[in-house]
């Protein structure tokens, strides 16, 4: 039954990528992709990838689809046909997907419990944590503490693409906000609409309960600071869509998330060098507390702090570059 | 099932090229980075696909459960981190295209290339 259903999302999957390449109006594209990225959780969801799924929902249903939005606002609503040199195109596409398709034949059958991708590190992970961390989600345990290296380098690629947005599109927002100083009128966002505003406003604080739940219960279930950050820039960007950009950053001033995106990795790398000053290793969490097991604990609850705040900086940010820089 | 065995990577096989046509046919900046983000996803679903193992659930180990078999975490892991990083390289790409719209007037690559060849 879950199969039959997996394989319907996976077909619907299909269809709706074809759908997005083929719509030339780019407004129809982007909603597309947000449908796109909600199947492609659920697919995730029944892959037993549940911490997947959630960023998957958050990320890409909800966050992707506003920035790309944003740009539309920017630029142009449809795209121009190019119709020569489509079929040299279609062929190699056409080729490469047989070719990829024909190697599929040597990899092993979903679920395969032999598969070498299961015989590695990922055993040790799972009989390891229990004893050596003592939290529930070992996603948690490997990205926090086992593999903690390679999340401090997202952390800083997140901050650096961050920094890149802001350099490219920030040149002229201190131009154009000394000049509006925007009166909050009622045709600011949706405030005129009521419906989204009452629902709007009812439902962001829960958005921003959910966020800190999943931040904080991140060890025990699925969540993290990668999901609340995303969850409760969601919540932000509700909040700014419907009262208006101008609201929403006096509610969140500017300089309150360029501190978020600064503290998150310093944080991070601080809790890494207490380590070393301790008399461990970089981001070996073990010397940090009394018992080996508490330590790795508190070191999984302060870098997941970091990781939720550079995130959720991040992509407020973004999202505020794109939305408060205006149309030539 | 084992006819279905192979059918998430014929769909990642078939969602890749479709986002790569996009890359490649397109010649709108907008359509291409649609296309980019695509074709990440569908290395998202490779991955995902492989950490499935029957029988499994999602590896969040209770206590006093025993004899139950857990998905791999490792591919869970490395597309977690990888979904958050793709939106943020995204934004700015589709900061770029915005000034390319301001400095060209237009995010069609062949506008842009005449208007090169012209100046």
């Amino acid at each position: 039954m879950v199969i039959l259903f997996a394989v319907f999302l996976l077909t619907l999957l299909v269809f709706t990528a074809v759908a997005i390449i083929r719509t030339t109006n780019l407004f129809v594209a982007v909603m597309l992709s947000g449908i796109f990225s909600l199947l492609m959780a659920a697919n995730f969801f029944i892959l037993d990838a549940a911490d997947v799924a959630l960023t998957e929902a958050a990320v890409g249903a909800g966050i992707t689809t506003v920035l790309f939005l944003g740009a539309l606002a920017l630029t142009v609503e449809r795209e121009q046909t190019v119709p020569d040199g489509r079929w040299v195109s279609i062929s190699v596409v056409v080729l490469t997907t047989l070719v990829l398709i024909y190697a599929t034949f040597d990899k092993p059958r979903l679920g395969d419990p032999d598969a070498p991708v299961h015989q590695h590190v990922a055993p040790w992970y799972l009989g390891q944590t229990p004893e050596l961390i003592d939290i529930p989600n070992v996603v948690t345990a490997v990205l926090a503490s086992f593999r903690g290296y390679d999340t401090l380098g997202e952390v800083f690629v997140v901050f650096t693409a961050c920094i890149g947005v802001l350099f490219v599109l920030g040149a002229r927002q201190e131009n154009s906000q000394s000049l509006a100083t925007p009166p909050i009128s009622n045709t600011h966002g949706l405030r005129h609409h009521l419906i989204p505003r009452v629902v709007g406003r009812l439902l962001i604080p829960f958005i921003v309960l959910f966020g800190l739940y999943v931040q904080f219960h991140g060890e025990y279930g699925p969540g993290g600071g990668f999901q609340a950050g995303a969850i409760i820039a969601t919540a932000m960007i509700l909040s700014a869509l419907l009262e208006g950009e101008a609201q929403a950053l006096r509610a969140v001033p500017r300089s309150t998330l360029l501190g978020l995106i600064v503290v998150g990795p310093l944080l991070y790398g601080a809790v890494g060098l207490a380590g070393i000053i301790l008399g461990g290793n970089f981001l070996d969490y073990s010397v940090l507390a009394q018992s080996s097991v508490s330590g790795q604990q508190l070191g999984i609850l302060l870098i997941e702090a970091g990781v939720g705040m550079t995130v959720c900086g991040a992509l407020l940010l973004i999202f505020h570059a794109f939305a408060s820089r205006e149309k030539l | 099932m084992e006819l279905f065995g192979l059918y998430n990577y014929w769909v990642f096989a078939i969602i890749l090229m479709t986002g790569f046509y996009a890359v490649i046919a397109k010649g709108n900046l907008i359509k291409k980075l649609i296309g980019l983000s695509i074709f990440q996803s569908a290395v998202f679903l490779l991955y995902i696909s492989m950490d499935k193992v029957d029988g499994g659930t999602a590896p969040i180990i209770q206590k006093g459960v025993i004899d139950q078999v857990y998905s791999n975490p490792l591919p869970q892991v490395l597309i977690l981190t990888a979904i958050v990083v793709g939106i943020s390289t995204t934004a700015l790409g589709l900061a770029i295209v915005v000034r390319i719209k301001e400095s060209y007037g237009t995010i069609e690559e062949h506008e842009i290339q005449e208007l090169e060849r012209n100046s």
